[in-house]
């Protein structure tokens, strides 16, 4: 068994600070982030006008089909379709 | 919830686990990658959110979901180790950057995960006190002004609840040393 004293306690306490929370939100965010990606992705797939818009303006058409077009999901739409 | 029930709840798509996954582990990550391996801010945020992107997306790689803690070290460190190679590649010639496996203090965090998860089972008015005190660097005043508690009260109350931690570390025998290794399937 592993013995401490409460200063020994206290410095590995102290060692784990919490994350910004921005950074803990955007990673908690993750899988419906992932699955709105996986949506717009499924959707451009089906619908060759609405692929034609993304590559024209991806802000402009995110926005139309009523995403919130922040640059995390512009960024990530971005990817995937360059690697299709 | 242990790890591994976590980890199979997270593996149905229950988003709550996730988001207590993340919880559970994002002071970890942050200390390998600020402190094990001091990057700066922005790289720090960018192999943070690596991390737990991979995390989601591979969790069923996990060859042993009780291995998770072992599992996200490694991960951690290996994005760690190639930020900084990529940065010391900007850099000329003679002042690269050394890159040791920090392996003292990513122990001591494993040591302090433990705590910190002992920590968690104390009854919330210590957990809070704790953590506000030794984590978050709150002085006995902010901490009197958030539980709107006298300043004596604050420190008595911290020292309580150390002693009470002490207890639940020695009498659970929490040794992260025990802990099973993880790796990639």
């Amino acid at each position: 068994m592993t013995t401490y004293d409460e200063e020994r306690i206290a410095d590995l306490l102290r060692l784990l600070k919490p994350a910004p929370e921005a950074w803990v939100k955007a990673a908690q965010e993750l899988p419906p982030a992932s699955r709105k990606l996986d949506e717009i992705v499924e959707k451009a797939r089906a619908d060759a006008e609405f692929r034609r818009a993304l590559i024209a303006d991806l802000e402009a058409a995110l926005a139309a089909e009523g995403y919130v077009p922040d640059p995390q999901l512009r960024d990530a739409v971005r990817r995937r379709l360059d690697s299709e | 919830m242990t790890d591994a029930e976590l980890v199979a709840r997270c593996r149905m798509g229950d988003d709550d686990c996730w988001r207590e996954l993340v919880d559970r582990y994002s002071r970890y990550v942050y200390a390998i990658a600020v402190q094990a391996f001091r990057l700066p801010e922005q790289d720090a945020d960018d192999v943070f959110q690596e991390v737990f992107a991979r995390a989601y997306e591979h969790l069923d790689r996990l060859r042993d979901d009780s291995a998770l803690r072992p599992w996200l070290a490694q991960l951690t460190r290996r994005l760690c180790i190639d930020t900084l190679r990529s940065g010391s590649r900007e850099q000329p010639a003679g002042d690269s950057v050394e890159i040791e496996g920090p392996d003292n203090l990513i122990e001591q965090l494993d040591e302090a995960l433990a705590v910190h998860e002992a920590m968690r089972t104390l009854p919330d008015h210590c957990a809070e006190i704790l953590d506000r005190f030794f984590a978050r660097d709150e002085s006995y005043r902010t901490i009197g002004a958030a539980l709107e508690l006298p300043s004596g009260t604050v420190a008595s109350r911290i020292s309580r609840c150390l002693t009470r931690l002490r207890g639940e570390l020695e009498g659970t025998g929490r040794n992260p040393a025990t802990a099973q290794s993880g790796g990639w399937r």
